[in-house]
């Protein structure tokens, strides 16, 4: 059986497929982490960052974040999930992955995945819990009585949800709110965790000499609190355009809600985008740092890396991450007065930028030979003809970026979270 | 077979009972590594020796290899192959190997360019296996302990338990891992445990006409190989990484990769 198998002449090495070798490269390296390990830190990095900022809203009482707060939230929520895919996607045996939790080995980073993920998937849920419990009890009352199919479905949902805690006096309101400020302030530095240990996986592989630096982690944080805030407010501005629309077509341009709408919009934009800059800041001097250091000690790897980031991945990392995905937009955020559509398209190409660092590292980090003498080219499978080529390929990736906006429509159907203050 | 809920609560009561009147130190757990690790006998540390003097890049090793250990034979993927250096007198450094050495080096061209053999300053061929390092960072990272190390030394890894994450893959430094594609996880050099387990040689050993390969006992100081690694002037590959590999070589350059 096996020597069948064997000698099956469609028979293909992991890798092979899309990877091409130049100059002297050992003939068992192959780009083995692709796609799917460049989206893995990036998802994660948006589950971190959507919940540090609704942390400061929570936990540091940033008024100015109030309505972003909530909506980032459960936008953290519904990206958890998809912080999980990418890696069972990449695994070749996907249905042993539950050996992580069950037989974690501790000197490796990742058996660490297992508990920090479920710690703070507890955290989140449990803080949306405290946030939307008093939301829930309201439904009940309010489909109290209702016939129909969905309302009398919607209600049984809510009463399990609620796990019985129907108290809306005072004491028990404040309560929730003390919970959520606690659960957030754990979640922070939880969450911090989650995507630095990211990092941590690339960081300490010591044979990679583009991975290997302590300060790969923290490198990874800040990226991660860029594009997790990037995101929740480019949905934020995608959501609200498209209630103003609506509420346009139905009650006419001059009405009061729609200028509500729009009011709101600025500003919680305005706010929010404040903090976007402090981070970018620190996340693009990290990365200057790290780059700076690297040519200045020029170790042995030197040659081979400079090589890679001048030569070959030149305009990946310095056209594409840093001047389109970092300067473009700092800049664009920095000059006074920026319209939402102005804010759009910076946040647009944070996001891009943030993207693009992730594959300079993932990819960048193959596209050089063990040997130091030799290069390897990453070539994205687009149609796919095999499993491997699917779930490798551009729509294994385009099936992962999809999902935390499938589940984030879900979840919106039972925690909406796109409520806005009135001024 | 039908079980209540009262005979469930019944034997749950009972293996509870019988599991609090043990004792503590009774309920070790085990890492999978440690578990896996009881394989082997502690007195011996398997090492390999090669003498690059004597290799000739004929490739026997590299097909032999290929037809014991199931790696597919048409595939560019190999668990040992060899390396041909060729340096110049302008110091340039070429070196290739085409399809690992599968069939030998049948052509003059490296890499591709025809270099004047009035140019060459030397030239030679260098074996790679699994260094079966003693602080491995491939069983490191595993991270369900797939990637283990007998208690003779040599770094396994367990088709059963494998995920195949590829990060034992991307922490060696030498390039020896692939995924096996039938199998589906991670393989490398085992120096061909199922034979020296039996007191065989691996079949690299065995298919070297020139004896540059050879596999002995470091612990015992009678072994062949211990001597020579003991009193010949010997070094290992990328020494750097703190690997400590165990494959030692006699005559190796400092160009090689
Ligand atoms: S050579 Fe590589 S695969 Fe072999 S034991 Fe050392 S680190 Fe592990
Ligand atoms: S590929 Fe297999 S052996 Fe290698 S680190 Fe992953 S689980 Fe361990």
């Amino acid at each position: 059986m096996v020597d069948q198998l064997l000698a099956n002449s469609d028979l293909i090495a992991h890798g092979m497929e899309w990877t091409t070798k130049e100059g002297f490269v050992y003939p068992n390296e192959f780009i083995y982490w692709s796609i799917q390990i460049v989206l893995y830190p990036y998802m994660t990095g948006l589950v971190a960052g959507a919940f540090v900022l609704s942390s400061l809203y929570h936990v540091f009482g940033q008024e100015d974040l109030k309505d972003m707060a909530r909506f980032s939230l459960v936008f953290s929520l519904a990206c958890l999930p998809v912080a999980m895919m990418p890696l069972l996607m990449h695994l070749q045996q996907p249905f042993r992955g539950m050996e992580v939790l069950f037989t974690p080995h501790f000197t490796s980073a990742i058996s660490a995945f297992g508990i920090i993920f479920t710690t703070y998937s507890i955290i989140v849920l449990s803080e949306i819990w405290f946030v939307y419990r008093v939301y829930f009890v309201e439904q009940i009352n309010a489909l109290k009585g209702k016939k129909d199919l969905v309302s009398s479905f919607m209600r049984t949902l809510y009463i399990i949800l609620a796990l019985g805690a129907y108290d809306l006096s005072n004491e028990a309101v404040a309560i929730d709110k003390k919970a959520v400020k606690i659960l957030a302030g754990i979640g922070i530095p939880v969450a911090c965790f989650l995507h630095g240990y990211a990092g941590f996986i690339f960081g300490s592989v010591k044979a990679n000499a583009l991975w290997m630096s302590p300060l790969m982690p923290v490198i990874f944080i800040m990226s991660a609190v860029v594009s997790g805030i990037a995101l929740c407010m480019l949905t934020y501005i995608i959501i609200m355009e498209w209630k103003k629309f609506t509420t346009t077509l139905a009650k006419g341009r001059g009405d009061e809600s729609v200028q509500l709408i729009k009011g709101a919009e600025v500003d919680v934009i305005h706010k929010t985008s404040r903090y976007l800059i402090g981070f970018l800041i620190a996340a693009i001097t990290l990365e200057l740092l790290d780059q700076i250091f690297r040519g200045y000690t020029a170790m042995k790897s030197w040659d081979i890396l400079r090589s890679v980031m001048y030569g070959k991945d030149f305009v990946n990392i310095f056209i594409l991450q840093y001047l389109f995905g970092n300067l473009v937009p700092f800049i664009m955020l920095l000059i006074p007065k920026a319209s939402i559509k102005r804010t759009s398209v910076a946040l647009a190409l944070i996001l891009f930028g943030v993207f693009m660092m992730r594959w300079n590292v993932v990819i960048g980090g193959q596209a050089f030979s063990l040997s130091f003498d030799g290069f390897m080219h990453y070539s994205m499978p687009i149609i796919p003809h095999s499993m491997e080529t699917f779930k490798e390929g551009l729509f294994g990736a385009l099936l992962v970026g999809a999902t935390p906006f499938i589940l984030f429509w879900l979840l919106n159907k039972v925690i909406p979270s796109l409520h806005f203050t009135k001024k | 077979m039908s079980c209540s809920r009262r005979d469930f609560l019944k034997k749950g009561l009972v293996g509870g009972a019988v599991a609090a009147s043990l004792p503590l130190s009774s309920f070790k757990f085990l890492t999978p590594a440690e578990a896996k690790s009881a394989v082997g006998d502690p007195a011996v540390r398997w090492g390999f020796l090669v003498d690059t003097y004597k290799c000739t890049g004929c490739g026997f090793c590299v097909k032999a290899c290929k037809k014991e250990n199931d790696v597919p034979y048409d595939l560019p993927i190999t668990r040992t192959w060899v390396e041909r250096y060729v340096i110049t007198k302008d110091d340039e450094t070429h070196v290739d190997s085409p399809n690992g050495d599968r069939d030998g080096f049948k052509d003059t061209k490296i890499d591709g360019k025809t270099i004047d053999p009035k140019d060459i300053s030397k030239a030679f061929f260098v074996p790679k296996l699994c260094n079966q390092c003693d602080n491995p960072a491939c069983v490191q990272v595993c991270p369900v302990g797939a990637s283990y190390q007998t208690q003779d030394g040599v770094v396994l890894v367990d088709r059963k338990w494998c995920i195949g994450c590829g990060y034992c893959i991307m922490a060696c430094p030498y390039g020896v891992r692939f995924f096996h594609p039938v199998y589906k996880v991670a393989d490398k050099c085992t120096f061909c445990y199922h034979r020296i387990s039996k007191g065989m040689k691996t079949a690299c050993v065995d298919a070297c006409p020139f004896g540059a390969r050879q596999i002995g006992d470091l612990k015992n100081p009678d072994d062949p190989v211990t001597k020579a690694i003991l009193t010949e002037r010997v070094a290992v590959l990328k020494d750097e990484y703190g690997t400590k590999p165990q494959v030692f070589y006699i005559g190796l350059d400092e160009n090689v990769r």
